[in-house]
């Protein structure tokens, strides 16, 4: 195997540093410790990031500092809480480019946050006949509560099909919406199992132009690439903050602020009312309508240091960087004997699957193990993808910004030494 | 924990040579069992002739742990009866369950699997056929 040549050290960072692959990894602690007697390498960034030192330090000084529930009390250390938690709305405005924290909702994850959508927005707006269209690359946070959503109100599914190359058949969407029956086009920003990156500012437009609203899983783009809601011109984006570099269970939904005021809320309860009769209530301003209940106010106040992280970094100096990474991986991978990988999409982001002759996905995950390589193998909770391309299962190595290119190479050696050993019996 | 433990010699040869592994048409089909989380899928076939299990075939599709557990199925209960088969059965997933020891009159070759006991992802990979095989004998009684 060659020497491994990093070439992102040439990349400035926006705050005048250079990239400095060894110093960024510093700041991950979960990165230094050997498994299984060598040195850990972590590649399902897809299923969930490594956090930075900051963040989990940002989650205990809220504990450690200012524990209050948020928005009610009127002594100090709730207004502190309150404080650090609506600047996180602040920054998030920022990150995804909105309009107005009024457009961004605190949720568990993506998944909740699209089912509020689906729930909320698209249930009380479907009609018997009308029309959603989904694709069929959507992780099942992105298809399931479509199902639902059109089960409850009679409205359709429609599907737009991958085509050989992993990216969307774009036609085939503008036959879904060529009788005006669609209300929602709802889209991967970017996949989890293929890594294509999709045109959602052109598929946002022409569900537009049709009279549709379109929603974005950002759940695989915010981490890695600069989003701007308001560039792409959709109207729902979901992202998850564990996935990039905040604690687990909290998410963004950004929303366009007319049509979250015409959502309902999933939820009812403390906080997210105005007046309380008890016969009936009204409900408080967007966003705090979606927010029944005391929220995961120490993730949120971790995901702000998160967001902070990453823009320190400078999203387009992440992007560049994975993106040099995620090019090496796969001239390593696609010159590898006996490896396959799938999608062959020009924009993409560092998720990478892919199959190995004679050794299935869970065979090599767990051989992988053994040599502290973690991947992830299955189907990825992509069910009807893997149907389209003809396994049950894939393997998958997914990128984040502190990878390495001997990351990589250890990774296409370790496979090497795989196929061998289940060759063994041949 | 070592990977040799999970992927005995016994086992990889099963895995690569499987024991009555055949393609089984729709009309021969008695049982299909598909473990939706990880993709498994298996077909199995078989005949009841005077109170036997015979001609037993099936098509899986699969980790290595999964085809080889088939295998060692197969092997076995050709030619036994449903008692001895469903006692077999029990066995062998109270085995992998942690909850008895390698059973003495078990299939042979089971003891290949023994080291699965030690990765809890994977002991469903084992276990699959043996409930569709008492599940196939259910529905011939039914």
């Amino acid at each position: 195997m060659s020497e491994p040549v990093c070439q992102c050290g040439d990349v400035p960072f926006r705050v005048g540093r250079t990239w400095n692959p060894e110093r960024i990894r510093g700041d991950f602690p979960v990165l230094n410790q050997t498994v299984r007697g060598r040195p850990l390498v972590y590649l399902d960034n897809a299923a969930t990031s490594q956090k930075p030192s900051a963040v989990i330090q940002a989650v205990c000084a809220y504990y450690g500092t200012c524990n209050a529930n948020v928005h009610r009390a009127f002594h100090y250390l709730a207004a502190e809480a309150t404080r650090r938690y609506e600047e996180v709305r602040r920054a998030a405005t920022t990150f995804l480019g909105a309009a107005s924290p009024r457009e961004i909702v605190f949720t568990r994850g993506t998944t909740e946050a699209i089912n509020l959508v689906a729930a909320g927005w698209a249930r009380r707006h479907l009609r018997p006949g009308e029309a959603i269209v989904v694709t069929e690359m959507e992780h099942h946070s992105n298809l399931v509560p479509w199902q639902l959503a059109a089960a409850a109100t009679g409205a359709r599914l429609r599907f737009v099909p991958v085509t050989s190359r992993g990216e969307l058949d774009l036609e085939a969407l503008d036959r879904h919406l060529a009788d005006g029956a669609a209300r929602v086009v709802a889209v991967t920003h970017a996949s989890n199992v293929l890594g294509t990156v999709n045109p959602v500012a052109e598929i946002a437009r022409r569900a537009h132009a049709a009279g549709a609203v379109c929603v974005v899983d950002g759940a695989q783009s915010a981490p890695h690439l600069p989003v701007s809601v308001q560039e792409i011109g959709c109207d729902f984006y979901a992202c998850s903050g564990h996935k990039m570099y905040g604690p687990t269970g909290v998410g963004i939904l950004y929303g366009r602020s007319a049509l979250l005021e015409e959502t309902d809320p999933l939820l009812g309860g403390g906080e997210m009312i105005e007046r309380v009769e008890l016969e009936y209530s009204t409900w408080a301003e967007i966003p705090h309508r979606f927010e029944a209940g005391t929220p995961n106010i120490s993730a949120v106040i971790g995901l702000g240091t998160a967001l902070d992280y990453l823009e320190s970094l400078g999203r387009p100096a992440i992007a560049e960087c994975e993106g040099r990474l995620t090019r090496y991986a796969l001239d390593l991978l696609r010159a590898t004997p006996g490896l396959r990988v799938f999608g062959d999409a020009p924009e993409r982001v560092g998720v990478i699957s892919f199959e190995v002759e004679g050794v299935h996905p869970h065979d090599l995950a767990q051989f992988l193990d053994t040599e502290g390589i973690a991947t992830r193998a299955g189907h990825l909770c992509c069910q009807p993808l893997m149907r389209r391309l003809g396994v049950p299962a894939v393997s998958r190595a997914s990128l984040a910004l502190y990878n390495l290119p001997e990351e990589m190479n250890r990774l296409v050696d370790a496979i090497g030494r795989a196929r061998e050993y289940f060759r063994r019996g041949a | 924990m070592e990977l040799d433990d999970l992927y005995q010699e016994v086992l990889l040869d099963h895995y690569r040579h499987p024991r009555g592994a055949a393609p089984v048409s729709d009309r021969e089909l008695v049982m299909e069992e598909v473990n939706p989380a990880c993709g498994d899928h298996l077909r199995l076939a078989f005949e009841l002739r005077d109170g036997h299990v015979v001609q037993v075939r099936h098509e899986s599709r699969g980790c290595a742990i999964s085809i080889a557990s088939a295998s060692i199925m197969a092997a076995f209960v050709e030619g036994r009866t449903p008692a001895e088969i469903r006692a077999a059965a029990d066995g062998v997933i109270a085995m992998m369950r942690g909850e008895s020891d390698l059973p003495a009159d078990g299939p042979e070759d089971l003891a290949a699997l023994a080291g699965v006991r030690q990765f809890p992802m994977r002991i469903k990979c084992a276990t699959m056929c043996w409930h569709a095989m008492k599940a196939a004998l259910d529905r011939q009684d039914a």
